[in-house]
């Protein structure tokens, strides 16, 4: 059997304090050679506590970790050398060009690409002579992938490699990523956007509280709801008794989940054109009336929706 | 388009990287350089002036306006002091001279014949600096003129050889100076800094050597601190013809072995500090108590005997005395062993120290 890129069983890490924090909390993966897997959660989830101890820069309090093979007590010096790495917040020297930042990056590792692959790598060739500090937030990301990847690492590790940046910026450090992936290379990466999960992930693990609540293909998870469609509608105030009854839906043919929440009903169902007359008749049968419909194709967050009762990312779902 | 990746070895080793980009960090930040480099050239400059020795102390008196004015008058400018800018004799009214005095413009006031039992009356404040002085020396060109003879010869010897002056006090304490605040931010600050970055942890996650860090820390310490002590030892024999009475080298050991001490320090005071203030305030702490007591600015004999003893255990005590029996009197290294032991030691203590409880993340 092929060496996977990553192994961890049982892990545990709890953060000593008053009171301790539990951050992981028995966390078991596989990570395959050439597979980008994505690790899925709230803020707090225990994501960054995970890759760290997978980085060997956080010692875990129990639990196994295997990276390509080695461990980190007996081979720390050749798995550094074959693992790349982004931080979730780490500002690179101000003062320093995207140039002269790489070149001292590069200059750690024994082997990898050059500094002007690096460079093109991550389309930041005019950006080459320019202070770090006059980088815009996405060039800034991209130059943290250029020094992950510098030492043409076997396995990437990328912490919320995009959170922060506009949809356009965002988009570019998927192409790169993908890209890398393409290579047959493994890469780890956090996020806590579904979509991200979704267009670059063959499988992703959603965590909360530090422990792996689901775990497959982004199909798969979709799949494991039930139903590929999800169907919500609000309706007028006066619908009382139908507001009240939240699992009720659950009841009718093709319906396979049910959410209420903030006045909004949210069924993941099979076959939407079958369901959509019978909510009408319930509607009209209740002397309500609909103020909104829509329906859509299910989504990762409807996973966690689904599984949690709460939303990946609050922030994100205020606004919208 | 790109710039080509330089092939050489050396140019590529992790060492000479992070030494470049600790240098470039620096030059690229014109506060830093300025508190660097020009600070202890401008407080060279400022105390070396004000403290110079001045050319012979000019006197300003009056005279009141009488008969007899322009015969005193004649008198005193025999002499260099009472001539030109900052001296000068002048006759005035009795009312102008007495505001001249009150306002502080002049040091005495001459009036003759103004009381029946004396010649000459001389008006002044005892209190004011020089004014005595003043008294005495008109008081003497005058009697001399009326006929006074001295009994006995005397002859003045005024020391105003380099070698002896405040600057050449001044100098190797400034030097110890640099030092210190070089080592202390140059090392410790720096590290605080990557550390809030998250560029130490950055640096961990690739396979960079700890020692290849630290040690770059050090030789980019080693390098500014060069440039620092050729600006300040030029700086001050150009300006005020500094020299060094003892050897070059003995000089050169005492730097490196005062910039290893202060690097030792600043590498122990960041070895734990997580923000810009801890450290600042650590150092300050430090830093103070040497300022004052370490004998950069005047000697720490004119402490007290037991606060001597406290003082000079202190890391820049030993490395300012040696600086200053050398580049003063042109010590030997060998009669400065116990300071240089002590420099060693407090060397080793902190670099000890630093290394155990260094946190990397
Ligand atoms: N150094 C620490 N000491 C104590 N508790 C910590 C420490 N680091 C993290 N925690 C706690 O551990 C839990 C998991 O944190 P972690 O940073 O792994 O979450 P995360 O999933 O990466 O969150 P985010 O999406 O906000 O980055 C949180 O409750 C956090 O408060
Ligand atoms: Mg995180």
């Amino acid at each position: 059997m092929e060496t996977p890129a990553i192994r961890c069983r049982e892990l545990f890490k709890t953060y000593a304090g008053r009171p301790p924090v539990e951050a992981v909390r028995g966390i078991d993966m596989t990570v395959a050679e050439g597979e980008c897997f994505g690790v899925l959660g709230p803020n707090g989830a225990g994501k960054t506590t995970t890759i760290e101890i997978l980085e060997g820069l956080l010692p875990q309090t129990s639990g196994e970790v295997e990276i390509l093979g080695m461990q980190w007590q007996h081979a720390a010096e050749s798995i550094r050398e074959s693992i790349g790495i982004s931080l979730q917040e780490t500002r690179f020297s101000d003062k320093l060009s995207v140039l002269e930042t790489l070149t001292l990056f590069r200059s750690f590792y024994r082997d990898g690409i050059t500094v002007s692959e690096a460079i093109e790598c991550v389309g930041l060739e005019d950006k080459a002579q320019a202070w770090v500090k006059n980088l815009s937030g996405g060039q800034q990301q991209r130059l943290a992938v250029a020094a992950a990847i510098v030492g043409d690492p076997r396995l990437l590790f990328l912490d919320e490699p995009t959170t922060g940046l506009d949809p356009q910026s965002r988009r570019q450090l998927w192409d790169i990523i993908r890209r890398y992936g393409a290579q047959g290379r493994s890469v780890l990466l956090t996020t806590h956007y579904m979509e991200e999960a979704e267009q670059l992930c063959d499988r992703v693990a959603i965590i909360d509280h530090g422990k792996i609540i689901a775990l497959g293909s982004p199909r798969e998870l979709i799949a494991r709801l039930g139903g590929e469609h999800v169907i919500e509608f609000t309706l007028t105030p006066n619908a009382t008794t139908l507001n009240q009854q939240e699992n009720g839906w659950t009841q009718v043919n093709h319906v396979t989940g049910s959410v209420y929440e903030d006045g909004c009903h949210r069924l993941t169902v099979t076959q939407p054109h079958l369901v959509i007359p019978q909510i009408l008749s319930h509607v009209e049968q209740a002397g309500a009336q609909l103020a909104s419909l829509t329906t859509r194709h299910a989504r990762l967050e409807d996973v966690f929706v689904q599984l949690t009762g709460r939303h990946l990312d609050d922030t994100l779902e205020k606004q919208a | 388009m790109n710039p080509p990746v330089s092939g050489n070895r050396l140019a590529r080793h992790p060492m000479m990287q992070l030494v470049l980009s600790r240098m470039r960090e620096f030059w690229r930040q014109p506060a830093a350089v300025f508190w660097v480099y020009g600070f202890p050239l401008l407080m060279m400059v400022a105390l070396g002036t004000a403290f110079r020795n001045r050319p012979v102390d000019k006197i300003p008196v009056t005279i009141v306006e009488t008969s007899e004015a322009p015969a005193i008058l004649k008198i005193l400018q025999q002499d260099e002091r009472f001539i030109g800018p900052g001296g000068g004799v002048e006759i005035l009214s009795l009312e102008e001279c007495k505001q001249r005095l009150r306002t502080g413009k002049t040091l005495v006031m001459i009036s003759a014949n103004a009381s029946p039992d004396a010649d000459y009356t001389f008006t002044y404040d005892p209190e004011r600096p020089g004014s005595l002085a003043a008294r005495n020396t008109i008081n003497n060109l005058l009697q001399k003129a009326g006929g006074r003879l001295d009994p006995l010869t005397v002859s003045n010897n005024e020391v105003r050889e380099p070698g002896g002056r405040y600057i050449d006090f001044l100098v190797p304490g400034l030097l110890g100076m640099g030092l210190m605040g070089g080592g202390m931010w140059g090392v410790g600050f720096a590290i605080v800094n990557l550390r809030i970055r998250k560029l130490l942890k950055r640096y961990l996650a690739t396979p960079m050597k700890r020692s290849h860090f630290l040690g770059s820390m050090m030789i980019s310490r080693l390098l500014f601190t060069v440039t620092e002590v050729l600006i300040l030892v030029l700086g001050a024999r150009w300006l005020f013809g500094v020299v060094n009475h003892g050897s070059f080298l003995a000089v050169a050991l005492l730097v490196i072995l005062g910039a290893c001490q202060f690097g030792g320090m600043g590498l122990l005071i960041a070895s734990r500090a997580e923000t810009t203030e801890t450290v600042s305030g650590l150092m300050n702490l430090v830093m103070l108590p040497m300022w004052i007591g370490s004998g950069v600015f005047y000697s720490v004999e004119r402490f007290p005997a037991v606060l001597q003893m406290v003082l000079n255990a202190l890391p820049l005590t030993p490395l300012i005395y040696s600086l200053r029996s050398v580049m003063q009197d042109g010590a030997s290294l060998l009669s400065l062993l116990p300071q240089i032991g002590l420099i060693s030691l407090w060397t080793i203590v902190t670099f000890a120290l630093a290394m155990r409880w260094f946190r990397w993340q």
